[in-house]
């Protein structure tokens, strides 16, 4: 076995110093009845680093990767270009294969860039402060609800319709057990976000209204009137972003209202992944609440020279020392992919990002007015970033399977998104990126425009 | 006393502290290959990036620099929404990016470099054809709403490693979408309250041993419940006879590591099992052990109806610095059809599909508790985890399992007269060995002995982990060491226990040698620095902080 290095002597030699027999004396305590006595039947034996890797080669040629494709999927996954060195870095074994940072001494290099990355997201979201990541946009999403519980002492949340479907599951399987009470709707197919019927839903028992930004339909919704709405109820403001690329182009919730600022890290530098590992974001605009977030922060000190050194700090809120008074049970987290959003951040800067945002802003734009001009599609949108809304004026989700036997991915059909609303079927969300080419879009037109008449 | 490796090679001129010659400060802060590296604030500036674009757009966007060749242009769709103002985003070059990120790596100890025998962590070595596997493109380019026909394969590999883990466990079930441990704990826990409530049954207590990880009892108060201590008995297992005294129609369940934190089998597992469901009331296993008897025993034989597995631990998918991890749950007969939505099942056919919410019906699972994340789980993850079990077989696993126990009661052994094992007259322990802080100098703690082992080139073991030992040093070496790196170690833990025990107050200023020496804790909680701002002018007053007290 190639990854176990002892010898048969080596273990003789060991048993010997132990004073045991044979290994199964070290199982003793394991009831004889239940221990089994070979391998496991009925399951294969170990294998060659050749014969695994043509195995599992083989299964990933079962799937049509991306990058094979003309590409328009998104809702909640992004597709983008993710600088060949970002990949590099996250390999170094010092960073890959390093364990949560409990020892600072030896950790200081996961320390400052957990530092460096909570930095870099507070300015992105316009927040003072943001930890150190979570499992994902959805979950951040749910842990936020939670929080503003916490610091309301209101049990009621309001989810704007324009909330990812999944993330409004995930939040309502949370609810069903914590006793919260959820109030969420499906989508309506407008061409404007409807501040004024949320507005209309906002009552004083909710500790938080949601909002996504840009919505599931990649509607811009007009944050600072919502957030004075909910501010008016004693409510708190939390947005869910999952394009984190559109902060490039729009402006922050932070700078509009937000008190809690979540949202799915994926498109810096992580890669779709069929969805996961992804990385959960997670920020609040008031300082004072730091010590009701969730999930780790790292800080700035000094070592015993006085040299400035990070930290894991403000532990009191986590579980491994308040255990059931924790803020979360959150204990591992999405380091790794908070690296890679870290490097590729950088390897942006304010310019590249501001550059790629256009970038993304300008292909949109360019594959909407396209699509428009495709007998049968509509166009829903009056504001978008790299998403938005076509009607098809048929099944959307059946017009997808066709164009995916022609190697066309179209978009997320609301469908997909939403089985049972009959009044979305025809609905089908394009997100367009730098990945996305001009010819590409001309290639889903054709095909869109072959298949609609 | 220096430890020989294989070779017989060791050290020319072993020294301590006081043997070191201090040599002149430098300019830079840096001693030679001991580097020391600015934030990424304080070399970057917005104006830089190591991104070109093919054409970087035209829009009247602020701080985007016109093109020099437009294709075609459109007027913006952002309305009003444009963002306004500086984002404070500093960029860096792709050299200085790569050297930036390589400067910080090398102050971080890593499994690559050394043992990294944390406790209850599990760091073993992470073969390095899961990275490639999980890099594959059908694996890492496909969007989790493509069209299922379209990720046939990414299906293929979930439902391959959910049968090896049902197999592995022997149990009924399994919940692929859980994101790490404790969303595994949370699922189990919420599978456990779905079962409850179906029978109408509104049980409010779950039942967690003192020496549990700390995610357990946080976990039950999480969904919901009230958390109440099991006993222990004088040789670190549930003390079953106080359990069955506790045990009646208020108790949901029990929440058991086993092996458990103290490194040991919980003998009477099944005997607990029994007693427990006989109360109407589940068990819960948290998985973060099951490196110590993946193949050697099932946990679905103990009687347990749920239990996460950590890929990241068992399955060798790397622990990236704090994740992210991947938490399946097995689930019992009595819970399997309460599990959450994704998962896969394979047809008559042999197709698989993916089951959620709008199928769940049609393929027989309409009581699943709901969803858990978006999307259908750590696919990353599920790609490493299975190259690494296909790579091992059953027959592997197996000697996983016993390497891993072998290795940790090598240590025990080989340290057990200096180093005091509370648990260690009672027999062998699984795959770690625990010791406590009895019979130290005055003084001298678990910690000064950590930070002195960081001096010897290792990582520290868990330290003041499991809570019922005094200055609990939990030790957990892993299969993936050699038994000569296992002697160098044992070497190393000695010397450092031995002056522990002396009282050598050197020890207290330990470690000497790693990038930074101890890093004042306590000023980072009371004044929080979470963020780089730009320092206030020189002789300008400091940036007051704004951090509620406590």
């Amino acid at each position: 076995m190639r990854y176990l290095p002892l010898t048969d002597t080596d273990r003789s030699a060991m048993l010997e110093t132990i004073g045991a027999s044979d290994i199964d004396a070290l199982f003793a305590d394991v009831p004889e009845e239940a221990r089994l006595s070979g391998p496991i039947e009925g399951l294969p034996m170990h294998a060659s680093e050749m014969a695994v890797e043509k195995h599992m080669r083989r299964l990933s040629k079962k799937n049509l990767a991306a990058a094979d494709a003309a590409f328009f999927l998104g809702a909640g996954a992004y597709r983008h270009h993710v600088p060949a060195s970002v990949d590099h870095i996250i390999q170094r074994g010092e960073f890959l294969t390093a364990y949560t940072p409990y020892q600072p001494e030896i950790a200081q290099g996961t320390l400052q860039m957990l530092f460096e990355f909570q930095s870099q997201v507070a300015r992105l979201y316009g927040c003072a402060v943001a930890n150190a990541s979570m499992y994902d946009g959805s979950t951040a999403c749910w842990e936020a609800i939670s929080m503003a519980g916490r610091i309301t002492k209101k049990r009621r949340a309001l989810l704007s319709r324009g909330l990812h479907p999944h993330y409004v599951n995930v939040v309502e399987t949370m609810a069903k057990f914590t006793g919260d009470d959820i109030a969420s709707d499906w989508p309506r197919l407008e061409a404007q976000y409807d501040e004024d019927a949320l507005i209309a839903q906002m009552t004083d028992d909710m500790s938080c209204v949601v909002v996504q930004y840009p919505d599931i339909l990649g509607r811009l919704p007009d944050l600072q009137k919502i957030a004075d709405a909910a501010h008016d109820k004693g409510a708190l403001l939390i947005v869910a972003n999952t394009e984190p690329v559109a902060l490039g182009a729009i402006e922050a919730p932070g700078n509009l209202g937000a008190d809690i600022v979540v949202g799915e890290g994926q498109a810096i530098g992580v890669g779709l992944q069929f969805g996961g590992p992804y990385l959960g974001l997670f920020a609040v605009t008031n300082e004072k609440h730091v010590r009701q977030m969730p999930g780790r922060l790292c800080g700035e000190t000094v070592d015993a020279e006085g040299k400035r050194g990070f930290v894991l700090t403000l532990s009191t809120r986590e579980q491994h020392i308040r255990r059931e008074k924790a803020t979360s049970n959150i204990c591992t987290n999405s380091g790794l992919c908070a690296l890679a959003f870290s490097v590729h951040m950088t390897l942006l800067g304010e310019k590249g990002l501001r550059a790629l945002a256009a970038e993304n802003h300008r292909l949109a734009c360019l594959a909407a007015d396209r699509l428009a001009q495709v007998p049968g599609v509509t166009v829903l949108n009056e504001s978008f970033f790299n998403e938005f809304t076509v009607r098809l004026g048929q099944d959307a989700r059946a017009v997808v399977r066709r164009l995916a036997d022609d190697g066309v991915l179209a978009g997320v059909s609301l469908g997909r998104l939403y089985p049972n609303r009959e009044e979305l079927a025809d609905g089908l969300v394009v997100a367009v990126t730098e990945t996305t080419s001009e010819q590409d879009i001309e290639t889903l037109a054709a095909a869109l425009e072959e298949t609609l008449t | 006393m220096n430890a020989p490796n294989k070779s017989g090679w060791k050290p020319e001129s072993p020294v301590g502290h006081e043997g070191v010659h201090e040599g002149p400060a430098t300019v830079t802060g840096n001693r030679a290959l001991m580097l020391e590296e600015p934030l990424i604030f304080e070399i970057g500036t917005t104006e830089t990036t190591g991104v070109d674009f093919e054409f970087a757009g035209n829009l009247d966007l602020a701080g985007v620099e016109q093109p020099a060749k437009p294709t075609q242009n459109v007027p913006s769709r952002l309305g009003s929404h444009a963002r306004k103002g500086e984002i404070g985003l500093p960029g860096l070059t792709e050299p200085e990016t790569v050297r930036h990120y390589t400067r910080l790596s090398r102050q971080n100890y890593a499994i690559d470099l050394g043992l990294f025998p944390l406790g209850s962590c599990t760091m073993k070595h992470n073969p390095r054809l899961n990275e490639k596997v999980a890099r594959m493109p059908g694996f890492a380019d496909v969007h989790p709403l493509q069209p299922v026909d379209t990720v046939r394969g990414a299906l293929e590999v979930m439902n391959e490693l959910a049968h090896w883990l049902l197999k592995l466990t022997g149990m009924h079930g399994v919940a692929m979408s859980p994101k790490a441990g404790a969303h595994g704990e949370l699922c189990g826990i919420l599978c456990i309250r779905a079962a409850l409530e179906a029978r109408g049954d509104a049980r409010k207590v779950i039942l967690v041993p003192e020496s549990a990880h700390g995610t357990n009892p946080a976990t039950a108060a999480f969904a919901g419940y009230e958390v109440e201590d099991i006993p222990a008995t004088a040789e670190g297992r549930v003390d079953l006879e106080a359990l069955k005294q506790r045990l009646g129609p208020d108790v949901a369940g029990v929440m058991i590591t086993n092996p458990n934190t103290c490194g040991l089998f919980e003998r009477d597992m099944k005997a607990i099992s029994d007693a427990v469901h006989a109360a109407g009331g589940f068990v819960y296993c948290d998985g973060a052990n099951f490196n110590a008897i993946v193949g050697k025993v099932r946990p679905g034989d103990l009687g347990v109806d749920a239990m996460h597995i950590n890929l990241h631990k068992t399955f060798s998918t790397p622990h990236g610095g704090g994740g992210p991890g991947s938490g399946p749950v097995v689930l019992s007969e009595a819970l399997a059809p309460f599990g959450p939505l994704p998962y896969t099942a394979r047809d008559g056919d042999g197709v698989v599909h993916l089951v959620e919410e709008e199928n769940a019906d049609e393929f027989e699972h309409p009581r699943a508790f709901g969803r858990m994340t978006a999307f259908h789980g750590q696919m990353g993850m599920f790609t490493r985890a299975l190259t690494y079990i296909l790579s091992h077989g059953a027959d592997g696993l197996k000697q996983v399992a016993e390497d891993a126990v072998l290795n940790a009661n090598y240590v025990l052994r080989s340290l057990d007269e200096v180093l005091d094992a509370p648990f260690g007259p009672s027999g062998p322990c699984m795959h770690e060995a625990l010791f406590s802080d009895k019979g130290f100098g005055e003084g001298m703690s678990t910690l000064d002995l950590a930070k002195g082992l960081i001096d010897e080139g290792f990582h520290p073991m868990t330290m003041y982990f499991p809570l019922v030992v005094h200055g609990a040093m939990l030790v957990e070496p892993t299969e993936t060491e050699s038994k000569a790196g296992l002697d160098q170690f044992i070497a190393a833990l000695r010397s450092v226990a031995e002056r522990a025990k002396a009282g050598d107050e050197s020890l207290k200023a330990s470690p000497y040698y790693a990038p930074r020496r101890r890093l004042d804790e306590t000023q980072a909680a009371r004044k929080p620095v979470l963020a780089w701002k730009e320092p206030s002018p020189p002789g300008g007053p400091a940036a007051p902080s704004e951090v509620g007290g406590r």
